[in-house]
């Protein structure tokens, strides 16, 4: 079959379709504001290098690439950033000084460093291409796992050790040490009573939520004797969202309960006279 | 197609990622940058094993991927414990060791 644009592989294709969006996101997550979109232009970075995996030859890896990477790793970063705040943004301030233009200095001459020497030498010649290694024991998989399992097979049981290692240190760095000691039981008991003595705080349990005949939901006060509301009875969270029942509100029935009543008393009365 | 086009594309990505690991305070982006510098390392070992075809190069990437996941792993731990320390993910907020 001739080629419909001569000298241009699928290989190359790939690579100019992919490498300027890794570049775009790579930007993407040096430049953005908040964690979570540097997270996504991260997901793109992967996939896009996971395609150059596979325009060369490295089924493999271009599979491991999208599951380990972008599967797992990005993933768990996506979690943290969820636990440790979504809205979080960057300080602006800078805290060294020239720390900016120092870091973006460093940055740019290693890349056109790194740039110059890959541009200094000819490699020579087309790649020799994974073909033959391949084929040697019947494809890509069955190759990478024979020299995994016969050359490599120490290093292979040392990532054991590595990966075993790591996750008994996640768990440890998670669970965390407690910052505030627990309060035992004798020793609220006691702050209870002192409360009592120097405050004049209430020992007991917090009073009821108000049972109404409409209503007896947790937002519903308490009424005390002289008609005003019980502070405690209601949570702060649900004081604070203003969720509470209106006293009125709760009165209203009773009220004109007793005016009906009294009109009736009323009229009743006036067929006496 | 040669492989010096993975190449630069290998060198301009670890320049970024060097970049934000430089310029970023957030941890995790800090922490996601240097994933992008093995990702970009990755990129040039797969290059150059299809350079002088054979299989190596693939292996060394592989292993680096299973170091980068303990890596993260560990990584992510440690900023959620200072996270939950200090209710702060920026680097500069860590600084009890500052001489």
């Amino acid at each position: 079959m001739i080629p419909l644009i001569p000298l241009v592989t699928a290989s190359e294709v790939a690579f100019w379709v992919c490498a300027p969006f890794a570049v775009l996101c790579a930007l993407g997550l040096l430049l953005s504001r908040k964690p979570v979109h540097s997270a996504i232009a991260m997901a793109g970075v992967m996939i896009s290098i996971a395609v150059l995996y596979a325009a060369q030859d490295a089924p493999f890896l271009f599979v491991v690439q999208i599951v380990v990477y972008t599967g797992a790793i990005l993933m768990l970063f996506l979690f943290v950033v969820m636990l440790i705040g979504v809205d979080a943004q960057d300080s602006v301030v800078e805290t060294l000084k020239g720390h900016r233009i120092a870091a973006s200095l460093v940055a740019l001459g290693v890349g056109v460093l790194l740039i110059s020497a890959v541009g200094q030498f000819t490699l020579g010649g087309a790649p020799a291409g994974l073909a033959d290694a391949n084929a040697e024991h019947g494809g890509n998989i069955e190759s990478i796992a024979a020299m995994l399992f016969s050359r490599y097979v120490f290093l292979f049981e040392a990532t054991a050790a590595l990966l075993i290692t790591a996750a008994v240190g996640a768990v440890v760095l998670a669970h965390g040490e407690e910052l505030k000691k627990k309060v035992s039981q004798p020793e609220q008991m006691v702050q209870r009573t002192r409360d009592y003595g120097e405050l004049g705080e209430h020992p007991g349990p917090l009073p009821n939520s108000g049972v109404f005949a409409r209503h007896n939901a947790i937002s519903t006060p308490a009424l005390l004797p002289d008609g005003s509301i019980a502070e405690k009875s209601v949570s702060r969270t649900l004081a604070m969202r203003g969720v509470i029942v209106d006293v009125d509100e709760l009165r209203a029935p009773t009220t004109s309960a007793y005016a009906a009543l009294d009109a009736r008393d009323e009229e009743i009365e006036g067929d006496d006279e | 197609m040669n492989p010096e086009g993975f190449l630069i594309l290998s060198a301009i990505l670890f320049a970024i990622g060097i970049a934000g690991f430089l310029l970023r305070r957030n941890a995790i982006i800090a922490f996601m940058s240097i994933e992008l510098m093995l990702n970009a390392t990755n990129l040039a070992f797969v290059s150059f094993a299809r350079f002088h075809g054979n299989l190596d190069g693939l292996i060394a990437a592989f292993f680096v991927m299973v170091v980068a996941a303990a890596e993260v792993v560990v990584g992510l731990a440690i900023i959620v414990a200072v996270y939950r320390a200090r209710r702060s993910a920026s680097v500069d907020d860590a600084n009890l060791m500052k001489f």
